[in-house]
């Protein structure tokens, strides 16, 4: 069912207050079970091999002597999970993906995997299993894999989005474009133009606990599969799927989850997981190590991105082009259509045009990260934005304040705006006192702004009255941000309940309806959206209830704050009934009381983000230190305002690490150099300021409470935020992420004179 | 008659059009008729297409009538992280 709640204003009692989130203490105590953290009788060990090459044929593989060493249960490749695709790439791709068929496509590509009793067993058990490789030339960066004479990668991929279609195979897997009007015409208006390159180098999303899970295949066919996951239903349609299952023959728990970011929406080691259950007989615990996490699982796309646009002496944009180039790993992906669409988003633009380009190399999948091919685009386009603003001598918060998109602007990516937060965001920004602080010497300011879709998809929850009158909601959206706070204080607000009255859990895919995965910023907008038609349906069973309990008819009752109320003037002597009374009694009066839906939660509205950055560099060394940073983010509705900001922090913290330090370094050999936290840096929190957060609520027309997905806009602005900052601080414009203290230094002695 | 704006890649698929004219009620019949009167088309549906409808995006209900002269415009099915 279509969920049809708009929003309608309504008084909110619950919804924007800040209680304690229900699982807090078992994380603070380390109670809280998270991948790792479960296991089951007569569990084996599981260990992947994994290439050494970024590009090989595999010629062989001898599993002999592994399967014979004492302890071993399970040895397999890829002839244990055979093709069951059924001719459908996308699926192909992440059986592949999992286990390589013929040949390894990037360095850490698993080749084949063991279980035995213990992991020392298992890890002797990889030493003995015999890969004979045929070593393929290789390509790991985006513009090289573009080039004519680049390795081939897959000859079954043909450029999509070109007319005709190509006769030969290609590393660029599609072609998109995006805009209107006529950017000639456009730039011919200018008075003012910048064109300019611009790098970014792939990062991982870096979630602290590495991918978990345990399989178990039992002999009947029927399995179990417990999970680190943001989405335990898609985990069990993939996995099911590659290994010939009926879907509800597998059951899938998601535990706690230490992170994720877009990294645990796709299947990675879990297929293997059950693969070697099945064969071995017994459960399977299968951890990655942070090694295989970095080279075998979720990095975002490095880009090559080219922007130009143009502007009259008053400050207004005439045109604006931008060409994406995104590496998508080894496969096909659309990251570069992602930031076609959103590079622009943030204006009103008369002639835009963008085109992307995905294109294949030699590294890991390319995984969702956070608002995808957004930080990017946007670091791309609002370095150009500030570049250009100076250009004309304009402030470029004025600047962009002069050209933002608002209600009724034909957005870059197609569709017309309804009411937006792009503007409201800038004035914020205008009035804030970050922006007339003071700076001090070798100190620059940055801004940047950022948009993302948001969306919500399929949904479905159960809400159940207590014998005492408390509540149980049962979710499929895994909790990643706090969403079971967020969607207790729902639950509470329909039915009129204190909080701690309701307890949320997400519910496995055995007992609840199909769930999407938590992505999109989706969770707490379409839960709530499901929850709060779960509570109007529980309160249609309480008001009859109460009806019966009072012989009257159910229309002369009403649900007012927790309450049933007989209304008419003959019924004036009823004191009203509470919830826990009505559930008390309700073994008497039809049996238990629940409120149940399912919906498709479309119409979740766009989100925009200002940030402000204040950094100062050492000229000496090139270090740059965050002093300074802000967050004014639109969040239609804050439905529990301190995890939004938690959101707008998170995201903020993860940006400020992708624009100064993170980045995958590959070797000549393909191989990546630096797969561990001491060597891939990310920030930790003596590294930055407390991230100063503003919440504005500018309604969504499609919530009933007007919510807008938070989690993942605040990660777009920060890569160009930092990267005005820095340019401002050094006095050089910067047009490569990460912005260290090598690439600094190198831009500093490139403009000193001779 | 509703008219369907086109992004990029599917308008190349289709002939280079920015926009078809197709008669269609709901999202499920413009997505039947699209398949029907552009066979190339196909893989873009396979995949996945969102409809903007008045600036709203729809992924999944299908059911989603298509007011007459509505801003209609079809998009990839996007991914969040």
């Amino acid at each position: 069912m279509t969920a049809d709640l708009n929003f309608t204003g309504q008084h909110l009692k619950s919804v924007g207050t800040r209680p304690i989130r229900p699982d807090g203490i078992d994380k603070v105590t380390g109670r809280a079970r998270y991948g790792a953290d479960f296991n089951m009788p007569g569990q084996l060990v599981g260990r992947i091999l994994r290439s050494p090459h970024a590009h090989a044929r595999i010629r062989s593989i001898d599993i002999e002597a592994a399967a014979a060493l004492p302890g071993v249960k399970a040895v397999i490749t890829a002839a244990d999970l055979p093709d069951l695709t059924n001719g459908d790439r996308d699926l192909y791709d992440i059986l592949d993906n999992c286990m390589a068929r013929g040949k390894a496509l990037y360095d850490g590509h698993a080749v084949a995997a063991v279980a035995a009793i213990d992991a020392h067993t298992a890890r002797e058990a990889l030493k003995l299993i015999k890969v004979d490789y045929e070593v393929l030339p290789h390509v790991t960066d985006v513009d090289d894999a573009m080039l004519a004479t680049a390795p081939l990668i897959q000859d079954a991929v043909f450029t999509k989005g070109v007319h005709p279609r190509p006769t030969k195979p290609s590393n660029v897997s599609e072609r998109s474009e995006y805009g209107h009007g006529d950017i000639e015409a456009g730039f011919a208006e200018a008075d003012f133009i910048v064109e300019r390159s611009y790098l970014t180098e792939q990062t991982h999303q870096g979630y602290i606990e590495p991918h978990a899970c345990v399989g178990n295949i039992n002999p009947d066919g029927t399995g179990e599969l417990w999970v680190c996951t943001q989405g335990h239903f898609a985990y069990r349609r993939f996995c099911a799927q590659l290994l010939g299952m009926d879907i509800s023959k597998l059951r899938v728990t998601a535990s706690e989850i230490g992170g994720g970011f877009g990294g645990k929406t796709h299947v990675w080691g879990e297929p293997v997981a059950l693969a070697l259950s099945r064969k071995a007989g017994r459960p399977v615990k299968l951890v990655m190590s942070r090694d295989e996490v970095f080279r075998g699982s979720g990095p975002t796309s490095a880009t090559s991105i080219d922007v130009k646009i143009g502007a009259r002496k008053d400050g207004t944009i005439t045109a604006a082009a931008a060409t994406l180039r995104y590496s998508s790993g080894a496969y096909v992906g659309a990251w570069a259509d992602l930031g076609a669409q959103t590079a622009f988003a943030c204006y009103d633009l008369k002639h835009v045009k963008t085109v992307g380009y995905d294109v294949l190399v030699n590294r890991p999948k390319s995984a969702a990260y956070r608002a995808p091919s957004a930080p990017m685009a946007a670091f791309a386009v609002e370095s150009a934005i500030d570049e250009l603003a100076q250009k004309i001598g304009m402030d470029p918060l004025s600047f962009r304040i002069k050209n933002a998109a608002k209600e009724g602007t034909r957005s870059s990516y197609g569709p017309t705006f309804g009411p937006i937060g792009i503007g409201p965001t800038l004035d914020a920004a205008k009035a804030h006192p970050h922006m007339s602080a003071p700076l001090g010497k070798n100190q620059g300011r940055g801004l940047a702004c950022g948009f993302w879709f948001n969306f919500g998809g399929q949904t479905c929850v159960d809400l159940n009255v207590g014998a005492d009158g408390t509540v149980t909601v049962a979710l499929g959206t895994v909790d990643v941000g706090g969403s079971r706070a967020s969607l207790s204080l729902v639950a509470a607000e329909e039915l009129g309940i204190a909080y701690d009255q309701v307890k949320a859990v997400v519910a496995d895919t055995a007992t609840l309806g199909y769930n999407d995965t938590t992505e999109g910023s989706r969770g707490t907008f379409s839960s709530s959206m499901a929850i709060i038609r779960a509570a109007r349906s529980a309160i249609q069973v309480l008001r009859s209830r109460a009806a019966e309990m009072w012989d009257i008819p159910v229309d002369d009752v009403v649900w007012e704050a927790g309450y049933a109320r007989a209304t008419r003037a003959g019924h004036g002597n009823l004191a009203p009934l509470s919830l826990k009374e009505i559930a008390a009694g309700a073994s008497k009066t039809g049996g238990p009381i629940a409120g149940h839906s399912e919906i498709v939660a479309d119409g979740a509205g766009v989100s925009f983000s200002t940030h402000i950055c204040d950094v100062e560099v050492d000229p000496e060394t090139g270090a740059t230190r965050v002093l300074r940073y802000t967050v004014i983010q639109d969040a239609g509705k804050a439905v529990h305002p301190t995890y939004v900001e938690g959101q707008y922090q998170g995201g903020a913290v993860q940006g400020i690490g992708w624009a100064l330090n993170e980045e995958y370094i590959y070797g000549k050999d393909g191989r990546l150099q630096n797969a561990g936290f001491l060597d891939y840096r990310i920030p930790v929190c003596s590294d930055l300021p407390m991230i100063d957060t503003q919440i504005l609520e500018i309604p969504n027309p499609h919530h009933p409470y007007g919510v807008r997905g938070v989690g993942e806009t605040s990660i777009v602005p920060p890569l160009a935020a930092v990267a005005n900052a820095v340019s401002n601080a050094a006095g050089v414009r910067m047009t490569h992420v990460p912005i260290s203290p090598p690439r600094i230094l190198a831009a500093l002695d490139a403009q000193r004179p001779d | 008659m509703v008219e369907v704006k086109l992004w990029g890649a599917l308008s190349a698929s289709v002939g280079g059009n920015g926009s078809v004219n197709i008669e269609a009620k709901d999202i499920r019949e413009l997505f039947s008729k699209l398949a029907q009167e552009y066979p190339a088309a196909e893989p873009y549906l396979k995949r996945g297409i969102a409809v903007s409808i008045d600036g709203v995006i729809y992924r999944d209900s299908w059911a989603t009538r298509l007011p007459e002269n509505a801003e209609i415009f079809l998009l990839p099915r996007m991914t969040g992280g």
